[in-house]
């Protein structure tokens, strides 16, 4: 009496689940599966586009460094103040309007964008390598070193990111964004280091590290090669994590006067430089937000996208019609097989 | 425990001492102290006031010998003082504190209800529509900048609002549009058969409506007041909903203890008239809360029954929120007087400073100023906090809600609200308990944009201002109780996680 239940004659077979995610997954190397699942969010999908049309529009419209651009006024400097076209509200000449001064907000705000954006990479690009380096040395080599690299932390934690940004901000000058962003980098890396430290402590446990080191690798090539490939979701998704606050820091600080400066352009200064202007002309206010606000939630929907790519753990419930159509399906899904044989073998004894 | 404790206190110390150290070379390179006298013309001039600035700075001197100095003071008790206005750090520091703790206290505790109670709900309702709108919400306010949301709410909030007190009056299309959206909330919440959700809907939409309305035909922006009337009724709604949440409908003893604080509440609101004229301090008010809680578990243990507690518990949690509501009334009954105030002229709601300047009058008018001046502010960090703790609780009951023990709650048969209060509730706690205390330290030095936004005289702008005008005592000592704190904060978290959470060791 061979009676294990096919799941097309139960009502209720909490297998179905488990058939979606598995027919989901199936036959796709690792890389595929978290591809596929973060094309799955849409959200992100949608975040990354929006990001990518920001960043070509913040880059070729006013250019950069000598490359003049396509936009035909400039964000500053000479020739930057022009006759104010309708006292200086949104018009077709100057889509975003004009300040007091006749200056293009559409072209200030894309180079405060501009700047933002430098910023966020070379805060991503340090505090990625710092926190890495960090974690890694301290996690893979546990004792003396992990607890002086780790009581270096606890040194930097004990500030609060707002009160550091505000010392080094005033201390990088405010008119070199890569500057500023790589001091930034400089404070925000931490809880990077202890999450790849956390992660490296149980990899390195692992068999495959053992396995690597029996067959004679040295301990750089088990760290890059075997190791942080497999630590890579972690750092991916709180880096990403990481560059929306930086923004944020960023703005945030330019408007308290400590981080870029005037004549550079950043969208925080131009949030403090018009604030008195909301009633008047608030375009010079609401342009600059907008834009802060686009890329830093762009940032964090992509990171949301990636965890839920990366993260096993974060299942999601399949949608009832999903279930349903499992479900109906005529034939037992492969998964289901193995269940079936071992179910079958395990009762030789009944009559 | 001691030894653990007296360990951490050590550590900490070490940690204080190589921060400030590392501070204080880095706040004296980036600090430009001569900033202001570049613009000077006259050469002989500039280099005299060079000079002496060189003198009063000793900046001659190299920073590590000065921060050795600086230490040597410090821990004698002299703090220094912010060389351009030469007053001393310490009379600096007692407003800033004062005004920074009464901002971030009121601002924690709304932000950490509110987004709990949120996130919570959030999680028990796993993708529906309202976890789907909390989870976008949560992820738009966390991408708004500080100083962004402060300035819209000073420009809406505080001008809207006091021209709207000028002609307070709402057209019905407002208060339907509000009706509408409270209605669509409250259905969104409860969930449920589509019968279920129409009828929740009705109910907030009436309620609301119903409200406003009542609120425009009694004139109340002008004279707001709760009056007997609305306690009672908000009371006794109250005090069903926390016996709904701590004990169950059919536990009558709670439903009754909590129902007599409300009473009790009422019976006492016109002899309390006198009595609350005369409290002239918070230290007073405090004693009263207190002494509110502890007739609320009176009357809870009154009742009796075989778990007093649970009684006792619903009764002082409705006795609180009553005596809260009494206290607001008594505040509310300020505001025509107050409105009329020549310093106010009409425009309460105020956008910068904590207290407007020659308002006179009694304490009551003194809370009722301060109030309208930590309205703003405080929803500004309430919004920004608000993301965060709605996330965070949101994951850690989705994590408790998926635990063995919760199935085995459900399967010996305990009904919904047990498993949800007793075993879901209190466990997702447990991770919060040890953020928030990091959390509040962290505001506490950090509500920098928020303090300067709304030009409040706290510890961000002390620390901000200070450091633009290259007063480096005034910074240092900022520093230094923001890493203490932090680090005791760090010791009080690791504590409370191991008081709650009897698998972790603090000794191990």
């Amino acid at each position: 009496m061979s009676n294990a239940i096919s799941p097309q004659d139960s009502t209720f077979d909490p297998n179905v689940e488990n058939q979606i995610e598995l027919k989901e997954v199936e036959g796709l190397s690792q890389n595929q599966i978290v591809r596929r699942r973060f094309l799955q969010h849409k959200g992100a999908v949608i975040s990354v586009v929006v990001l990518v049309l920001i960043t070509i529009l913040a880059v070729t419209s006013v250019g950069f460094g000598s490359w003049t651009g396509w936009w035909k006024f400039v964000p500053s400097g000479q020739g930057a103040t022009n006759p104010l076209i309708n006292g200086g509200a949104p018009s077709s000449v100057h889509p975003f309007g004009q300040d007091e001064a006749g200056r293009d907000i559409f072209a200030r705000v894309m180079r405060g964008t501009q700047t933002s954006l430098i910023i966020m990479f070379s805060v991503g690009l340090i505090a990625t390598v710092v926190g890495i380096v960090v974690g890694a040395l301290s996690g893979f080599f546990r004792g003396a070193a992990d607890s002086l690299l780790m009581r270096f932390t606890d040194l930097i934690i004990t500030m609060p990111v707002i009160v550091l940004g505000a010392v080094l901000g005033l201390m990088s000058g405010g008119n070199n964004a890569a500057l500023f962003g790589a001091f930034l980098g400089l404070i925000l890396w931490p809880p990077l280091a202890r999450l790849v430290r956390g992660e490296f402590l149980s990899l390195r446990e692992r068999e495959f590290v053992d396995a690597a080191r029996v067959a004679g690798a040295s301990n750089t090539r088990i760290i890059f090669k075997h190791m942080l490939p497999n630590a890579v979701g972690v750092i991916i998704v709180n880096t990403t994590l990481l560059l929306s606050s930086a923004i944020l820091l960023e703005t945030s600080l330019s408007y308290l006067g400590v981080g870029i400066k005037s004549p550079s352009i950043s969208l925080g200064l131009l949030i403090n430089d018009y604030q008195q202007a909301f009633a008047s002309r608030p375009w010079l206010f609401w342009w600059p937000g907008a834009f802060i606000v686009s890329i830093a939630l762009c940032v964090n929907f992509i990171g949301d996208g990636l965890r839920d790519a990366f993260d096993p753990r974060q299942k999601r419930i399949p949608s009832v019609r999903k279930m349903a159509r499992a479900r109906r399906i005529e034939r037992p899904l492969p998964s289901t097989r193995p269940t079936d044989g071992t179910g079958a073998a395990a009762e030789p004894s009944t009559p | 425990m001691f030894s653990f404790i007296s360990r951490r206190l050590l550590a900490g110390l070490g940690t204080l001492l190589v921060s400030t150290f590392a501070m204080y070379l880095l706040v004296s390179k980036s600090i430009r102290p001569f900033e202001d006298l570049e613009s000077l013309t006259d050469g002989a001039i500039k280099a005299q006031r060079i000079a002496e600035r060189i003198e009063i700075l000793d900046l001659n001197t190299n920073p590590v010998i000065r921060y050795f100095k600086w230490l040597g003071n410090f821990v004698t008790g002299d703090l220094g003082v912010g060389w351009r206005s030469g007053q001393p750090v310490t009379s600096l520091l007692q407003g800033a504190v004062a005004s920074t703790i009464q901002l971030v206290a009121a601002a924690t505790v709304i932000a950490i209800i509110l987004g709990v109670m949120i996130g919570i709900v959030s999680a028990l309702r796993q993708y529906s529509s309202f976890d789907y709108i909390t989870i976008f919400l949560s992820f738009v306010l966390y991408s708004l900048p500080a100083f962004w949301v402060a300035v819209l709410l000073k420009q809406w909030g505080a001008i809207g609002f006091n021209d709207f007190l000028k002609d307070p009056s709402l057209s019905p299309l407002v208060i339907a549009v509000a009706g509408a959206l409270a209605g669509t909330a409250w259905m969104l919440a409860f969930g449920g058969t589509a019968r279920k959700r129409l009828i929740t809907f009705g109910s907030a939409f009436l309620v609301t409506v119903g409200a406003l309305f009542y609120l425009q035909l009694s004139n109340w922006w002008l004279q707001p007041n709760l009056g007997p009337v609305i306690i009672l009724i908000t009371g006794t709604a109250l005090a069903f909903a926390i016996t709904a949440l701590t004990a169950g409908l059919q536990n009558r003893r709670a439903l009754g203890a909590a129902l007599s604080t409300v009473a009790l509440g009422l019976a006492l609101y016109y002899p309390l008239k006198p009595v609350l004229r005369e409290v002239d301090s918070w230290l007073l008010v405090g004693g009263l809360a207190v002494l509110t809680i502890a007739v609320g578990i009176g009357i809870g243990y009154l009742w009796g029954g075989p778990d007093r507690g649970v009684s006792a518990r619903s009764a002082a949690i409705t006795a609180f929120l009553v005596a809260s509501m009494i206290f607001v009334d008594k505040v509310m009954s300020i505001w025509p007087a107050y409105l009329k105030a020549p310093a106010i002229n009409g425009r309460p709601l105020a956008t910068i400073g904590d207290a407007t300047p020659n308002l006179g009058g009694n304490f009551w008018v003194g809370t009722l100023d301060s109030f309208t001046h930590l309205l703003l502010p405080t929803i500004a960090l309430v919004l920004i906090q608000f993301a965060g703790y709605t996330r965070y609780s949101r994951s850690s009951m989705l994590e408790v809600m998926n635990q063995d023990y919760i199935r085995t709650a459900r399967a010996k048969g305990l009904p919904e609200r047990t498993v949800i209060m007793r075993h879901g509730f209190r466990n997702t706690l447990i991770p919060l308990a040890t953020i928030v205390p990091i959390d509040v330290i962290t505001l506490l030095g950090g509500a920098i944009i928020t303090e300067k936004v709304f030009a409040r005289p706290g510890m961000g702008t002390l620390f901000i201002d200070s450091l633009q005008h290259a007063e480096v005592d005034p910074v240092m000592a900022y520093l230094v109780i923001v890493a203490a704190l932090a680090i005791i904060a760090n010791i009080v978290a690791d504590l409370i996680y191991a008081a709650l959470d009897p698998r972790i060791r603090v000794n191990a």
